[in-house]
């Protein structure tokens, strides 16, 4: 463990080379800091406008190769997520050139009746349009918070979107090319292209099963709050799986096969965007038979009004407010606490503007005295299930952190 | 931590009295940290562990994570299996030693951390 003037690493401990500046020059103070969480490296704000058009520059990048890049809580205040501040989740690199005029959707398959391709006018002609606000979250949302270190991208709170789809109801399109009894699933495809640049090799294909697939908010997208859906969250044409882990919901959609089995592509099967069946201890090994799918989502909310950090005057009451979801289900209630749990406050709350569209939750916080206050936010799901407080049972890919959310607030006069 | 630093200042300058004339070698001896280009912690084995590890992805996914040397392995392994990864054969002992280093797991709490870096300001509303 770190002992006095080095840290664990064996390096000069920050605080040592900060009273060396004078010394050696500020350049050494600044190669020798250890950030603790990660930084952005090398990437300006520039550089990110540059690769990530249209993104907000105070979105978090986790990764650039492939592009993982989330939303502080604060900058998913709006009711219907804005383009500029969805979060990025690629696994592969997305498709280069888009050609809509010859873009195609195939419905192959083992279980279709007629394999059949639709050009994206096709789709906007033949079928009835449907719009939806749908909640995106990625299975890996809150992965930071799970110790021992859980792997892969370290998504603290903001791998989670609620914007407005339009598309195509996709069993209008399944029902079209027709579902033989025997389908099971359904498996996409999409354009993008895996990072080694094996042409034969794809990131991710994974799907959800038929009774998902049939619902009627689960849509073939081609746009997003009413415009092309941008290019990073899967220009052209996409899935959107509400309440459902975001990998789901396939970008840049080419084909969607109809499965006699569980879809088996890549990030389908092993242990990704699986938990174990049966509740591990943290760091647990697990076998990877021992594994399970991940369906609908947990319930969540998080505090998006104010941004973490406000100090206001005693005797100021304080606005709070945010939005919480909870899979398939509804929610039924969220509450606030300034006292680490040992009182609550219900919060107003509003009712979905459709099924799996996250729910816009507010309450007025009034402090007894001046100090440091947490508020916490705690949701319960239509089936009585609530957030816990804690990090939830521990997993090796790091998946399904729904634990209460909260922001620091200091009184002080 | 008042006299180690005094110390410290002491050794340091006697380092750079003795060393006046060969400066290239004091930078060296500094030039710990992080590398601008990848954000990887600065090593004689970073060349190798670039060479080996960001052919495919970002060195992100390195400073993002934290494991175990057996945990960097099985990452290994997956990557192998699953990504193309190639064998890393005769360099492996040294990608595991330089993963091991520095991107290890630190201990923290396990079930919630303290709010950590909050940025105050003042909210004045209404």
């Amino acid at each position: 463990m770190s002992s006095g003037i080095w840290n664990r690493r064996g390096f000069l401990k920050k605080s040592v080379l900060g009273s060396l500046t004078c010394l050696v020059g500020s350049n050494i103070v600044h190669a020798a800091s250890l950030p603790k969480g990660v930084l952005p490296l090398g990437i300006t704000e520039g550089q990110l406008e540059e690769v990530l058009p249209g993104k907000h520059k105070d979105l978090i990048v986790l990764n650039d190769r492939p592009w993982n890049v989330e939303a502080p809580p604060h900058l998913l205040d709006d009711r219907i997520t804005p383009a500029d501040k969805m979060f990025v989740r690629n696994n592969g690199i997305p498709p280069e050139s888009i050609d809509l005029s010859t873009w195609k959707l195939t419905i192959e398959g083992e279980s279709v009746v007629d394999s059949k391709s639709y050009s994206i006018a096709e789709l906007k002609s033949k079928f009835k349009h449907y719009s939806y606000q749908l909640t995106l979250e990625c299975g890996g949302n809150g992965r930071a918070g799970f110790y021992p270190p859980a792997s892969g991208n370290q998504w603290a709170e903001g791998a989670v979107s609620c914007a407005k789809w339009t598309g195509v109801r996709l069993k209008d399109i399944l029902n079209d090319a027709g579902v033989k009894e025997d389908a099971v699933y359904i498996g996409y495809y999409g354009k993008d292209t895996h990072i080694s640049g094996d042409p034969d090799k794809k990131p991710i294909s994974r799907g959800v099963p038929i009774s998902k697939a049939m619902e009627d908010e689960t849509l073939i997208a081609w746009a997003m709050n009413d415009e092309d859906i941008p290019t990073m969250n899967g220009y052209p044409l996409r899935l959107a799986v509400g309440g459902w882990p975001a990998s789901t919901s396939g970008k840049w959609l080419e084909r969607i096969s109809i499965r006699n089995i569980v879809h088996d592509g890549p990030k389908m099967t092993g242990t990704s965007y699986r938990v174990p069946k049966n509740p591990v201890a943290p760091g647990e090994k697990v076998a990877e038979e021992d594994f399970k799918i991940i369906e609908s989502m947990p319930i969540k909310s998080l505090v998006t009004y104010p941004k973490t950090g406000a100090v206001i005057k005693p005797s100021q009451a304080l606005s709070v407010r945010g939005h919480a979801w909870a899979g398939d289900l509804s929610v039924s209630k969220v509450q606030v606490s300034i006292d680490f749990g040992a009182t609550w406050q219900v919060c107003s709350l509003e009712k979905p503007v459709n099924r799996l569209a996250w729910q816009h939750w507010s309450a007025e916080v009034n402090f007894p005295k001046e100090g440091y206050y947490e508020v916490w936010a705690k949701a319960t799901d239509s089936e009585g299930k609530s957030q816990p407080m804690v990090i939830p049972g521990w997993n090796p890919k790091g998946y399904l952190n729904n634990s209460c959310h909260r922001i620091a607030i200091k009184v002080a006069s | 931590m008042k006299n180690l630093l005094l110390f410290l200042l002491l050794a340091f300058s006697i380092v750079l009295i003795k060393c006046k004339n060969s400066q290239p070698q004091i930078q060296e001896e500094l030039s710990v940290g992080i590398d601008p280009d990848s954000g990887l912690q600065i090593d004689p084995n970073l060349m190798l562990v670039k060479g080996q590890c960001t052919a495919c992805h970002s060195a992100k996914l390195i400073t993002q994570n934290r494991f175990t040397r057996e945990g960097w392995k099985d990452k290994i392994v997956w990557m192998q299996k699953t990504q193309n990864l190639w064998d890393l054969g005769e360099f492996e002992p040294a990608v595991l030693d330089y993963l091991e280093k520095y991107y290890s797991p630190e201990e923290r709490a396990s079930r919630r951390a303290n709010l950590e870096n909050v940025e105050w300001y003042d909210l004045n509303e209404r």
